[in-house]
């Protein structure tokens, strides 16, 4: 009797309890996913209450979009996404060795974490609508510059390619850099005291201990961070959306992929929609893939790697 | 004594980049608030550092306007992000339970699979998921904007490095030796150790989906079933220059004043949170 409780196996328990989530994204995500790219061959779409296929077109949706604005709403994207991530970073960096350099005895350390993270949490749209409201010109922003005397004539900030852009890479900024300090904080806190300490004795700079110790001890965490960023970068949309009210304004220079796509689904075009899904899939899969690969590294900063390489010179050398 | 002084130079520098960019975070928020309390007139006068006194009046239309039904936006927006954090949570601790504490043969391609779905972002099966809805008939209705919430590899990942570090299998064992049945110790055992795991995750799901705007513009139709996002997008589409001003600041700040209030009465735990899922990732 003994014995054979001992060898009752769980393994269905496990199916038992894994199932929900798989069903769930078979049905929601996965036939999504096939249907979306089926229908990506197909002519269909609908022309007022008229539907226009779906007729077996083969490549000729892909081939379209590669002729259409396409490209130019993806380097659209990768400009605003630059122009929000550069300063997100840097100041991001700063704010994290400063807050971790026990010397510099910042003081209401809390109270600055805690404004820096709060724009993280504010509704995209509601933000963007915000700014929109702040921005206009007849706004709070510009009647506080026109009395202030800084300007004479009132700026018309979403009218331009500049103001605009400037604008959808300012709020992003805004509502990511509190995320990113606060990671990139708990990475260097997990760095080891007594390396800083040593540091110390062999009289190291503030750069040096930047350049020479943090940044290379963090770096898997940077390269999350990095990637993650990039990723959101793809997905960008509620706030260019809300501010350019989906046009993209002025002349379509705030336009991202994804509201290229929201608008072909918006039109119900599902066969251009699904054309351009593919796309975003396939640059999405590639980012993916290097997620995974960096999740399950076991040798994040190449050191077991660069042991290798030199073992296997040692060998050549040898025959 | 040699590296006191630019230690203090730095130390000012740091306060006053720190008290700049804190000012940038909270300006936009401040003028939304003095706004929200000026009637129309006033705003158009220009700007003033001063809060006015239309708070209830402007409070009180946005409660009446019938076309932008905000009240019931906040109500929809409240069942749906609490709906989707209840069951996202709790399915994501049953999946990395299942994957933790069991041996089965498809163990490895299960958490490969995960894994590999981790990052991909859902607007790229927006156009099928669109079909799918509409074809189940569960177009302009909440369901589709809490049911898929059961699958979401992000949180079933920290739920799983969380058991990893949290939970010995030994437990589990001497459960089953005292006759435990396996879905009381995932419910009496698992669920309990899981608590902070589970706060922090609920917190970030339950934000997630009050801001998400994506897939409910796409799928809600009906005004009465808009969720905040939608109807705040929609004052954007409406004709602005005709618009009481002072209505909008209002209803953009009812729309993320409970958003900041419950961060700034849990955000020791946000912030803790979000350090521990950077360390764990």
């Amino acid at each position: 009797m003994r014995k054979k409780r001992k060898s009752i196996s769980y393994a269905k328990w496990g199916y038992i309890f894994i199932v929900p989530f798989f069903l769930c994204y078979f049905i929601f995500s996965l036939i999504p996913l096939v249907d979306t790219i089926r229908y990506s061959f197909f002519e269909y779409y609908r022309s007022g209450i008229k539907e226009i296929g779906p007729t077996f077109i083969g490549m000729q949706n892909y081939t379209s979009l590669l002729q259409s604005d396409m490209l130019k709403y993806g380097a659209n994207t990768l400009i605003l996404w630059v122009i929000g991530f550069i300063p997100q970073i840097l100041i991001a960096l700063l704010l994290a060795v400063w807050f971790t350099d026990v010397r510099l005895k910042i003081r209401g350390q809390q109270f600055f974490k805690v404004v820096i993270y709060l724009p993280n949490l504010i509704m995209a749209s509601a933000f963007a609508m915000l700014f929109f409201t702040i921005f206009s010109t007849n706004g709070p922003v510009n009647s506080i510059l026109m009395s202030a005397g800084i300007i004479t004539e009132r700026i018309d900030f979403m009218g331009s390619v500049f103001g605009t852009r400037s604008l959808i890479g300012f709020m992003n900024f805004l509502m990511w850099f509190g995320n990113t300090t606060i990671m990139l904080m708990a990475a260097i806190m997990g760095i080891s005291i007594d390396v800083f300490e040593a540091a110390e004795i062999d009289g190291c700079s503030g750069f040096k201990r930047f350049f020479y110790i943090i940044l290379p001890l963090i770096r898997p965490i940077l390269a999350y961070t990095l990637i993650t960023a990039i990723i959101g970068g793809l997905q960008m949309f509620d706030v260019p959306q809300i501010l350019t009210n989906g046009q993209g304004s002025p002349d379509r220079t705030s336009m991202t992929l994804i509201m290229f796509l929201n608008s072909h689904l918006k039109s119900k075009n599902y066969g251009m929609a699904g054309a351009l899904s593919v796309y975003l899939f396939i640059v999405s899969g590639i980012l993916c893939f290097f997620v995974y690969k960096m999740t399950n590294d076991d040798d994040p900063d190449g050191s077991k790697r660069a042991a290798k390489k030199r073992a296997k010179e040692e060998r050549r050398r040898r025959k | 004594m040699k590296s006191k002084k630019p230690n203090a130079l730095r130390s000012v520098i740091a306060h006053i980049v720190l008290i700049i960019l804190s000012f940038m975070c909270l300006f936009f928020f401040y003028i939304l608030i003095i706004n929200a309390t000026r009637s129309h007139a006033d705003l158009q006068k220009g700007f003033s550092a001063l809060p006015g006194k239309y708070f209830l009046t402007n409070l009180m239309k946005v409660a009446n306007d019938g076309t932008f039904p905000m009240f019931r936006g906040i109500l929809n927006s409240l069942v749906v992000s609490g709906s989707s954090a209840a069951i996202c949570t709790y399915f994501s601790s049953l999946t990395a339970y299942g994957l933790y504490a069991y041996d089965f043969k498809l163990k490895k391609v299960a958490f490969t699979f995960i894994m590999a779905i981790l990052v991909m972002p859902t607007q790229v099966t927006a156009m099928g998921f669109l079909r799918l809805v509409t074809n189940m008939g569960m177009y302009d209705s909440l369901l589709p904007l809490i049911i898929p919430s059961i699958a979401s590899p992000a949180v079933f990942y920290f739920m799983y490095s969380y058991l990893q570090s949290s939970l010995p299998l030994s437990l589990v064992e001497a459960a089953r030796i005292d006759g435990c049945g396996e879905f009381r110790i995932f419910n009496q055992i698992v669920l309990p150790i899981m608590k902070p795991a589970i706060a922090v995750q609920a917190i970030f799901t339950f934000v997630g989906s009050w801001n998400n705007y994506f897939v409910p513009a796409l799928v809600i139709q009906s005004k009465e079933k808009m969720t905040v996002p939608i109807l705040i997008a929609t004052l954007r589409g409406a004709d602005y220059m005709n618009f009481d001003s002072a209505k909008i600041y209002m209803m953009i700040m009812v729309a993320i004043v409970p958003i900041i209030l419950i961060y700034l009465l849990l955000s020791k735990y946000i912030i803790a949170g979000v350090t521990l899922g950077g360390v764990k990732e």
